[in-house]
Order: structure tokens, then C-alpha cells, then sequence
């Protein structure tokens, strides 16, 4: 292995990604206050028009609950669309392979899954679904789930910023404004990149090949390129093809693996930088920026010693399973720790075939509340919970009222706060449980020994993370796990975006007290390292005792040899 | 309340027109007029049929051709899959194990020649088209001999391999591999003009 080219790409790679989203995050500053920017001359206009067309008021100011109540009854709508769109999908166009309606529970949760910006695959694409449903379907929940996602955060800074206020902003704009001067621009851009570097785009039935030496191969085919941009901006996930961007038609060349590793990170980071500035506090958002960076670049270099010193088990000099020749070691484990530190999910390795602690890297970027970046607008927000955790625990030890940017941090902010990080946590840990120890859990294990423990811990997590990656030996499409990750993945969403919300409602209200001398400052290393103590020991205190039993074991087995 | 929903179903009808229409329709007129060939699939085309895409591996299970890496699925992407097996799973041990005295076997190595890792491991994709050079490399010998041709063409050979290996895009990005699939073609088409040995 060439370990400094790998290392050149890295560097590469975190120097684009933060260039990037220092610019695109003070960018979409301007587009959320609705200030003159680059692609205003383009954009205004069809802006405009569709408020005009859709009969939204630009002006309405929403209360929390209004706010919430929008973002709920869109998800329900999109839910009860995405379901039936696979129920009938043979009766709907676009359909070239005749495939058949999607079972019941298996759409049930492909609906629950896409809405709720996870993209948990039971299924595999190109066997399962019309051309018609991932593309009227999944891809518009790409979009869709992901501006929702990026809406709530925008409420929630303005909560943190108005004083003595009432509203939070309206939610149909924001929506609209994110999807049409964000995550378009972008995801033409990237599509039409892609298509060059071998992505396809086209309705055509799939291909027929008479390989070489006579056999038949079928090639599938689809509008891919469109959908596979927005499944790595939005921060969703879901593949096209079953295996997602280790396929060759989502993911061909090594350069556009590197645009689809970098967007995987590109809009989570670059909505710190715009918070920043909706807080006005530049120094904040760099504060928030590095915790990240350290956590993720900690990640990427733990997970790649794992990945090198295990490969003398095998008596090998690299751990190819699942891997492709052309991505190489690196790339599968930037990639692994990208796609899990952002609740993207999407792969381009095999995550079940890592080593252990590759393994445990992943699952534990989950655990943490999927903060480091983190989805799109719910990493932030997932993070503004512990920043809220940090200010307290902080306001305890020195005898102050705790404040987070003027605003006091009071016990009903606490309360929502613990019940938001807790939700995903108790899922995780309940399901997992009652996964384990059911014949339903444990008849979908591929792998035996703790790997098959982890499988479980990794579905779970993945759900109530709203990740949407797996430990894909595990058979998910059953009614078990459709049901259970079904339910996980509905509260880990939405059991995060109501105490947000509830949150929001009740900071906006309250003054913003001037800073003194005796104020804790957010935007110091100190507030960095309390920070991060505070993630860590909250996720390694609910999470360490799973883990133990999973990856943490299995490593020290494979290392004696034992294997199941 | 319901005046949320109607705004809803409004927003939902709009996300739906924007995203789900308008846009993917865009990149499939750009991606059919800028670049049809990848947006088709890449396919090779030989006196009218298609017999692959350059972006699928196949399976070369005949001596005279460039073997491709391990495939869980046989390279029949109905669905892509990858075998998904863990570190700690024994079957797993037992397969690199077999792979690794086939791969010498087949290729009359050596027990002291490592065999390269991308042969022993299946692919995540199950039609990953790449292995490494070196893995092509060691596969010279045996389609010398199973094409019964010169062994003074060992060389040619080597070249061959070498003026389709793929180096890192733009330096820098990704491995060094080739496409075994564009290598069987380039082979057979060479080796017509090649005498075979008396």
C-alpha cells in the first residue's frame, strides 16, 4: 500500500471539504435572510413564482408548534405517497422490468425509511423497484427529507438569535429556498459530473450481455445519476443499486468517488458555518467545526490502523472482502467513517466485512447521535443538544445561571434536551435487546459469534440514527426487522425534532442577557474540550457495554485466531 | 390545522414536480446529448450484440483469459451482493485459504509467492471490472501456456497489461488497477496475429 498517497488524498480531501464549506455555508447565510447572492439574478424568479403558484404567504411568521406541525404533516404526506407509489407501482409507468407491487411491510418501512432522511434498504433496488418509484418516489424524499431537516435547524438558530420573540420563521419557505438554491445547484452539478465518470441516466430497459465466454449477464440500468447526486448531498443514503456506490453504475472511477465521499460532508459542514453567522459568531461555528474535525479525523486514523494491522490475520498485506480493487483500503475507510459520522449511509465497502474495530468505528459514529457533521441540518441540531448539555454541566461547576448566547438555559430546556440525546439511546439499546434475544432477531444473522451481535447493534443504531448503512449479511427483510426499524427509525427522527422544536419555541421567547465578565464562552478551545469531553462520556457510558460484547471482543478473538 | 395540510399537499405537489420531474429529467436530456455513452451503460457493442459494459467484471473461468477477482454472485448483478462475511467467520478463513492455492495452482506459482490480496477477497459489488496489476501479471504464464503460444511473448504480453493499467486519476486518486475485461478483448485481438507454437 502507497500509505503516503493515501495520506496526500486525506489531506486533499479536509482541506477541500473545509474550503468548501466555509464558502457554501456563508453563501446560504444570504440565501436564509433572503439577502442578494450569486444565484439570486438566476433563482429569484422561479422563487417567486412558486410562491405565487402554491399561494404561500412569504411574509407569515410561524410559532413553534405551527413550524412543527408543517414539518409533520409533510413527512405523513410524503409517507402516505412513497407507500403507495410502491403498492401499485406495476400499474404505474416507468416500469420497463414489469416488476411486480412491493409487499406490504417491506414498502411500510422503505416509506418510513426515505421520509425520515435514513434510507434503510430492505430491499435491493434493481431487483425491487420501478424506475418510476425511486425517481418520483425515493429521490424526492432525498430532496425533501433532507430540506426538512435543514429547515428545522434554520428555525432554531433564529430561535437562539431573536430576542423576546415569538415566531420562528415560516417553514414553506425555508423548505423552498433550501431545495432551489442548495441542494439543486448542487446536485446538478454533481449529476451531470457523474453521468461522465460512468453513472447512467437513462429509462431504457436493463441490458442483456453474451459475456465473453457465453454466459448471460444481466446489466441493470435507470435514472441513476439524478438520484445518486441527492443521496449523497441530502445526506440520505440510499442506493440505487442494492449495493449501493460500490456498484459501478453508482460509483465508477476514484474521481467520483472522491466528489461523493466529499458530498457526503459537504452541507453538514458547511451549515455550521452559516449557523455561525445566524448567531452571529463566527469564532462558534469554528469552535463547533473542530470538535467535529477532531472526532472525524480521530475516526478515519483509528479505523485505518484497525484496517492495515488486522490484514496480518489473514496472512495478507491488505483486507479486500467487500472492498473494490479500484477504491483500495483508504478510500473504503474514508468513505466508512464519512458516510456514519454523517448519517448518510451510503457505501462503497462492505461495512459487515471491516475489521472489528473498523466496525466499532462506525457503529460507534452512530452512537454518538450522528453530531460529528451528521445529517443535514439534524447534526446540528443533534449537536445543539449537547452544546445545551455542555453550557449546563459548565454553569454547575462554576455557580452560574448557565446561558447560551445571552439566552438562559433553564430546566425546561434540560429536560428536552436529555429526552432528545436519550430517545435514539434507549432504542438503540431496547431493540437491540429484544433483537438478540427473540428466534425473529437472531434468525437474520449471517455471521455467528459477537459479529452477529453487532449486526443487530448495527440495525438498530443505523435506524434510530437515521443513517440507513448495515451490517448487510443481516437479512432485514423480514416483518421483525421491518416493523422493529421501522418504529426505531420513526423515533430517532422525530423523537430529536420535537424537543428541538419544543425547545426553539421557548428560547425564542427570552431576552438576550449582555455578556459579562463572569459568562462562559462558547467559542474558546476550553468550551472545544468540555464539549467534547461531554459527547464522548455520554456516548461511551450508554454505549461501551454493547460494544464490549460486539466489535470490542471479536477483535481480540480474530487477533488469537478463533473464528465461528 | 387544516390549512397546514393543504399547504402541505401544495409543497408535497411542488417538492414532487421539481425533484421528482423537472430535475431528473434535465440531467437525463444533458447526460443523453453531452455524454450517451456513459449514460447508457457503457456498453461494448461487438457485430451488433452487446456482450458487456466496461464497467462490469465478468466471470473468466476458461485458462486463456485473465481470471477476475472473487465474485459472491458469480457477476450476475441480479441483485449486486457481496458476501458480507466477517473477519471472524471461518467460512471466510477456509475461502482466502482455497483462493490462495487455487490462485498458485492455477498459475503454476510458486508457495513462496505472496498472492495478491484483491485474489483472494471477493468484491463488494460483485462485479468490481479491476484487479491489480500485479495480479494480472502472475496470470501471464498460464495463458502462454494454455494459448500454446511463444513464451518470447511474455513481453508482449507484460505490455499489454501495462498500456491498460489504470494509474491514479489525476495523480493522486485511487489505486492502480486494470480492466480484465478490456484486457480479454485487447488479448484476443492481439492474438490472432500471433503464430501459435509449433
Amino acid at each position: 500500500m502507497n500509505y503516503l498517497l493515501d495520506f496526500f488524498q486525506f489531506i486533499l480531501f479536509l482541506g477541500l471539504l473545509t474550503f468548501l464549506a466555509y464558502y457554501i455555508g456563508n453563501y446560504f447565510y444570504k440565501v436564509v435572510i433572503g439577502e442578494k447572492n450569486i444565484l439570486s439574478p438566476l433563482l429569484l424568479k422561479p422563487e417567486k413564482l412558486i410562491y405565487k403558484i402554491f399561494r404561500i404567504d412569504e411574509n407569515e411568521q410561524m410559532s413553534w408548534k405551527t413550524y412543527l406541525w408543517s414539518v409533520l404533516a409533510l413527512s405523513f404526506i410524503n409517507f402516505i405517497a412513497v407507500l403507495l407509489m410502491q403498492l401499485f407501482q406495476q400499474y404505474l409507468p416507468l416500469n420497463p422490468q414489469k416488476l411486480p407491487n412491493v409487499e406490504f411491510l417491506l414498502a411500510l418501512n422503505t416509506a418510513i425509511s426515505f421520509v425520515t432522511n435514513t434510507n434503510w434498504q430492505a430491499y435491493s433496488g434493481e431487483t425491487t423497484l420501478s424506475y418510476f418509484v425511486q425517481m418520483l418516489g425515493l429521490a424526492v424524499q432525498n430532496f425533501a427529507s433532507a430540506a426538512a431537516g435543514i429547515a428545522i435547524l434554520l428555525a432554531l438558530s433564529r430561535a437562539i438569535s431573536f430576542r423576546k420573540g415569538t415566531t420562528l420563521g415560516n417553514f414553506w419557505v425555508d423548505l423552498t429556498r433550501t431545495v432551489l438554491y442548495l441542494l439543486l445547484p448542487l446536485a446538478i452539478i454533481l449529476s451531470i459530473i457523474l453521468i461522465s465518470q460512468g453513472v447512467v441516466q437513462t429509462f431504457s430497459s436493463y441490458a442483456v450481455a453474451k459475456t465473453i465466454e457465453g454466459a448471460q449477464q444481466v446489466i441493470p440500468l435507470g435514472p441513476a445519476a439524478s438520484q445518486i447526486a441527492i443521496k449523497q448531498l441530502g445526506t440520505n443514503g440510499g442506493g440505487f443499486f442494492g449495493v449501493n456506490s460500490a456498484f459501478p453504475f453508482e460509483n465508477f472511477t476514484p474521481f467520483s468517488n472522491f466528489l461523493q465521499v466529499l458530498s457526503i460532508l459537504l452541507i453538514p459542514a458547511s451549515l455550521v458555518f452559516t449557523y455561525g453567522r445566524m448567531l452571529g459568531n463566527k469564532k462558534h461555528a469554528w469552535m463547533i467545526f473542530d470538535v467535529m474535525m477532531f472526532v472525524f479525523i480521530s475516526g478515519v486514523a483509528f479505523s485505518y490502523w484497525s484496517e492495515v494491522s488486522a490484514s496480518s490475520t489473514y496472512h495478507t498485506s491488505q483486507l479486500m472482502e467487500g472492498k473494490e480493487a479500484r477504491f483500495g483500503v483508504f478510500n473504503s475507510i474514508l468513505w466508512s467513517v464519512a458516510t456514519t459520522a454523517a448519517s448518510n449511509g451510503s457505501v462503497n465497502t462492505m461495512l459487515d466485512s471491516l475489521s472489528p474495530l473498523s466496525g466499532f468505528v462506525t457503529l460507534l459514529n452512530i452512537q454518538l447521535g450522528e453530531i460529528i457533521f451528521g445529517g443535514v441540518g439534524s447534526g446540528l441540531y443533534g449537536m445543539f443538544l449537547f452544546i445545551l448539555l455542555t453550557v449546563f454541566i459548565s454553569g454547575l461547576m462554576v455557580g452560574r445561571t448557565p446561558e447560551y448566547f445571552g439566552k438562559k438555559i433553564e430546566s425546561y430546556e434540560i429536560k428536552w434536551a436529555i429526552i432528545g440525546i436519550l430517545i435514539p439511546s434507549v432504542v438503540v439499546l431496547f431493540f437491540t435487546a429484544i433483537g438478540s434475544t427473540t428466534n425473529q432477531g437472531l434468525a437474520s444473522i449471517l455471521n455467528k459469534g459477537p459479529h452477529g451481535f453487532s449486526e443487530i447493534l448495527y440495525a438498530f443504531s443505523s435506524g434510530a440514527g437515521n443513517n440507513g448503512s448495515a451490517f448487510a449479511g443481516l437479512n432485514a427483510n423480514t416483518v421483525f426487522y421491518n416493523v422493529m426499524v421501522g418504529i426505531a427509525m420513526l423515533l430517532g427522527r422525530f423523537g430529536v425534532i420535537i424537543p428541538v422544536l419544543a425547545i426553539a419555541g421557548n428560547l425564542v421567547k427570552k431576552n438576550i442577557a449582555p455578556d459579562t465578565a463572569g459568562t462562559l464562552r462558547t467559542d474558546n478551545p476550553l468550551f472545544a474540550f468540555l464539549l467534547l469531553s461531554v459527547i464522548l462520556i455520554v456516548g461511551a457510558l450508554t454505549f461501551f457495554p454493547a460494544l464490549s460484547i460486539g466489535p470490542i471482543i471479536e477483535h481480540f478473538l480474530v487477533q488469537s485466531g478463533i473464528t465461528f | 390545522m387544516k390549512k397546514i395540510i393543504i399547504q402541505s399537499l401544495k409543497m408535497f405537489l411542488m417538492i414532487t414536480v421539481l425533484t421528482g420531474l423537472i430535475y431528473p429529467l434535465a440531467i437525463l436530456l444533458i447526460g443523453q446529448i453531452i455524454f450517451p455513452f456513459q449514460a447508457n451503460g457503457s456498453l461494448i457493442v461487438k457485430n451488433g450484440k452487446v456482450i458487456g459494459s466496461e464497467l462490469f467484471g465478468q466471470n473468466f473461468s476458461d485458462s486463456i483469459y485473465f481470471q477476475s477477482r472473487p465474485s459472491a454472485i458469480n457477476y450476475n448483478p441480479m441483485p449486486s451482493g457481496a458476501s458480507n462475511l466477517a473477519l471472524s467467520n471461518a467460512l471466510l478463513k477456509e475461502q482466502v485459504n482455497t483462493r490462495k492455492l487455487e490462485f498458485r495452482g492455477n498459475n503454476f506459482l510458486s508457495d513462496s509467492i505472496n498472492v495478491p490480496s484483491d485474489m483472494l477477497f471477493a468484491s463488494g459489488s460483485g462485479v468490481d471490472p479491476h484487479i491489480s496489476v500485479e495480479s494480472a501479471k502472475l496470470q501471464i504464464y498460464r495463458i502462454i501456456k494454455y494459448r500454446n503460444i511463444n513464451p518470447e511473448k511474455f513481453k508482449l504480453i507484460s505490455n499489454l497489461i501495462d498500456s491498460l493499467t489504470e494509474y491514479p486519476q489525476f495523480g493522486v486518486l485511487g489505486n492502480q488497477v486494470v480492466n480484465v475485461l478490456s484486457l480479454n478483448l485487447k488479448l484476443d485481438e492481439e492474438s490472432k496475429q500471433w503464430k501459435t507454437k509449433k
